[in-house]
């Protein structure tokens, strides 16, 4: 049986199970934050707020080892013995809740880090045998735009189960053989005609996501705009330049790659980094690129809208979870930003 | 307030205010420009944000900014350490009688969505959405700053609009900080463990702070330095978090910004109130209060009154 309904209340019993073979990593709440963690026994699980922080954490994470090194001088006099270990990591995990945004936002890094070209041994080390266990939305934030980007609140794409909230319980529905494999540890009855009430109720709420935003003139107005200063000054004034709305967002995957130690011993470490930071393209030269945050703003609009399509066949980055606009200080909205790129007219200029 | 900005408007740059964000319960900052752009400014509760933030990276501008009283003293402060040049500021200020925290606040009332109006009545705040009207006591849901603030009113100001209020009384109750100092070195020590374990490292708390000045220039983050190691964890994180304070004793004007930022919703603020709480015993003066005043940690003296050097 492929689809069953699972309680609310037999959730944890699925979740320890689960975490006998793989670490299940599940949204819990720290205060106003709701993060995921490692599931033991005994964790309180957050099955309804969307988690502050995005599932690429689990696959990407904060910070890495790439290697440790070490060097010993040689005492017959010749040169130091230098010996630099891969640490590559093992992984078997599941991600538990994350929204089909969350999981749209991995399809971006599957496309940078894995691909004909390019094959990332730590990322793909982690990324092969993760499983994911999607919430369909039945009721998204007003800040959602997923449909937008290509996405929507039940978008089961990159998931092995999808979970289809009702009432008290769930509607799980195994989509991958993988999926199938994780829903047989489940206790649950058949699903029967709540399937179809599921179904429906996250269907209401795509059909009542806000009103579409425009981007089909988008990247060609872009090029227009690139260098209209003033344009992105007024785009970019009340952002603080922080890193926020980019460690947050699912599809943001840039990082830094810094040696820590001493001649003797110490790591190369891989951190996240982020383009609205200044130091993200100050060089050893002093100088700096992009060193007024229109500049770093404009990039990473360009980039989400504009730079990753182009080399994606048409794909958007962004992939309208609303994180950046929930979380940001300021409250800018990358909505708005998109909206005024897509009616940027330099004819009255 | 609306009526004095725009009669300032044409001998100025621009002038910070704020306008309502993407739902009713969000204001964002406001760069009014042009006369229209003044319809658009907002006054009240959802004000959070501390404009004064950006007024160091407007220096050479004229710039007008409207105040609380607790961004007023981000500006006094900056003015008095002589990172802003008075001549090009313009404090149109007005009495403030609280703002929400949208912590606080969804903690009382849950999460909240498409806001469509916020309305602070008396003593109350009145929220309504689609999901229905919903209430809660001020004080349950307002910046914790608010509930004793001794500063309302801007502390200076080129025009003031509305009412001047009074101050609050300093809480009855004990404060967070004496809560916390009550705890032992073990139990603060996990607590920051705990909390420092999801920060993310965004530095939203530093860009937000209006008294931050190196911010591009971060020790954090300068890659020769190794102040703070890359590695995300706790205490790596609490050593950002102490060179911020650090470099913010005596500066900090307690207006929570950092806090506020923080997407994590870490408790920021305990440890800014911890290390204001020594200045303002040791300097008898809250930072931000008095543009002439000397600045004490700049200011030498060979016998400090209050530090008690030898015997
Ligand atoms: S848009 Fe907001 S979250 Fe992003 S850098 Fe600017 S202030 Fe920070
Ligand atoms: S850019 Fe913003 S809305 Fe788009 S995926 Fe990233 S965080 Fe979500
Ligand atoms: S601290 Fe005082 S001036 Fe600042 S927002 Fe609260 S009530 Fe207003
Ligand atoms: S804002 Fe919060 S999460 Fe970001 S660096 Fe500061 S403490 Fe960490
Ligand atoms: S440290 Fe925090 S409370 Fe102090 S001035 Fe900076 S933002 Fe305000």
């Amino acid at each position: 049986m492929d689809t069953i309904f699972i309680q609310r209340t037999d959730i944890g019993r699925w979740l320890d199970r689960l975490a006998e073979e793989r670490t299940v990593f599940a949204p819990t709440r720290r205060d106003g934050a709701v993060v995921y963690r490692p599931y033991r026994t005994g964790f309180v699980l957050e099955l309804d707020a969307m988690p502050t922080t995005s599932p690429k954490e689990i696959v990407f994470p904060q910070n890495e080892t790439l290697l440790t090194y070490s060097r010993a001088g040689n005492a017959s006099g010749g040169a130091p013995k230098v010996e630099a270990r891969e640490t590559l990591p093992e992984q078997k995990a599941v991600i538990f809740g994350a929204r089909p945004c969350g999981v749209n936002g991995l399809g971006v890094f599957d496309q940078v880090f894995d691909n004909d070209k390019t094959r990332d041994a730590y990322y793909t080390a982690r990324r092969k045998d993760t499983r994911i266990i999607t919430f369909a939305c039945d009721r998204p934030r007003s800040t959602c735009f997923c449909t937008n980007v290509g996405g929507g609140p039940g978008d089961a794409a990159g998931s092995d189960v999808m979970l289809y909230p009702l009432g008290d319980g769930f509607v799980a529905e195994a989509v991958t053989t993988g999926g199938k494999a994780m829903l047989s540890l489940a206790t649950g009855a058949p699903a029967g005609d709540r399937e179809v009430a599921a179904k429906a109720l996250v269907e209401t709420a795509r059909e009542a996501m806000p009103e579409p935003l425009e981007l089909a003139r988008i990247r060609e107005n872009f090029d227009k705009c690139f260098n209209d200063m003033e344009f992105w000054e007024e785009q970019s004034g009340k952002c603080l330049s922080c890193g926020a709305c980019a460690y947050l967002c699912p599809s943001c995957h840039c990082f830094n790659i810094t040696d820590e130690g001493t001649e003797s011993e110490g790591k190369r470490l891989r951190s996240w980094d982020n383009c609205m930071s200044y130091t993200f393209t100050a060089e050893a030269s002093g100088h700096n690129p992009r060193a007024a945050k229109a500049m770093r703003l404009r990039n990473r609009v360009g980039h989400k809208f504009v730079y990753f399509p182009e080399t994606h066949e048409g794909e958007v980055a962004c992939r309208g979870c609303g994180r950046c606009i929930v979380s940001c200080p300021s409250s800018v909205d990358i909505r708005q930003i998109a909206k005024a790129i897509q009616e940027y007219c330099d004819d009255d200029k | 307030m609306k009526q004095s900005i725009r009669e300032a408007l044409p001998g100025l740059d621009l002038v910070l205010g704020w306008e309502q964000g993407w739902d009713a319960l969000h204001a964002t900052p406001l760069f009014i420009r042009k006369a229209e752009d003044v319809d658009r400014l907002i006054l009240g509760p959802t004000c959070v944000q501390s404009l004064a933030v950006q007024l160091p990276s407007l220096k050479g501008k004229k710039v007008g900014i409207v105040v609380k009283g607790c961004d007023s003293r981000a500006v006094v402060q900056l003015l008095r350490e002589r990172l802003l040049d008075r001549a090009e500021i313009i404090l149109f200020g007005f009495g403030c009688d609280g703002v929400v925290s949208l912590k606080r606040l969804t903690k009382v009332l849950g999460d909240l969505d498409s806001v469509t109006s916020v309305k602070k009545t008396d003593d109350r705040l009145v929220v309504e959405s689609p999901d229905g009207r919903r209430e809660a006591a001020f004080d349950d849901v307002c910046a914790p700053k608010c509930l004793d603030c001794a500063w309302p009113n801007a502390v200076e100001s080129d025009h003031f609009a509305g009412p001047r209020l009074e101050p609050r009384p300093p809480a009855e109750s004990k404060t967070a900080l004496e809560r916390f100092e009550e705890k032992s070195l073990d139990e603060r020590f996990a607590f920051w463990k705990r909390e420092m374990e999801r920060c993310i490292r965004c530095y939203a708390c530093r860009n937000a702070c209006p008294m931050c000045v190196c911010r591009d220039k971060c020790l954090a983050v300068s890659r020769n330095s190794k102040f703070v190691s890359q590695e995300a964890n706790p205490s790596e994180s609490f050593m950002f978090q102490l060179i911020h304070v650090m470099h913010l004793a005596g500066r900090c004007v307690s207006c929570g910004e950092c806090e506020r930022a923080c997407p994590m919703d870490i408790p920021l603020g305990l440890l800014r109130a911890q290390s204001t709480a020594v200045t303002e015993e040791l300097f008898h003066e809250q930072a931000g209060t008095d543009p002439e005043a000397p600045l004490p940690l700049l200011t030498f003296k060979t016998d400090e009154e209050t530090i008690e050097e030898r015997d």
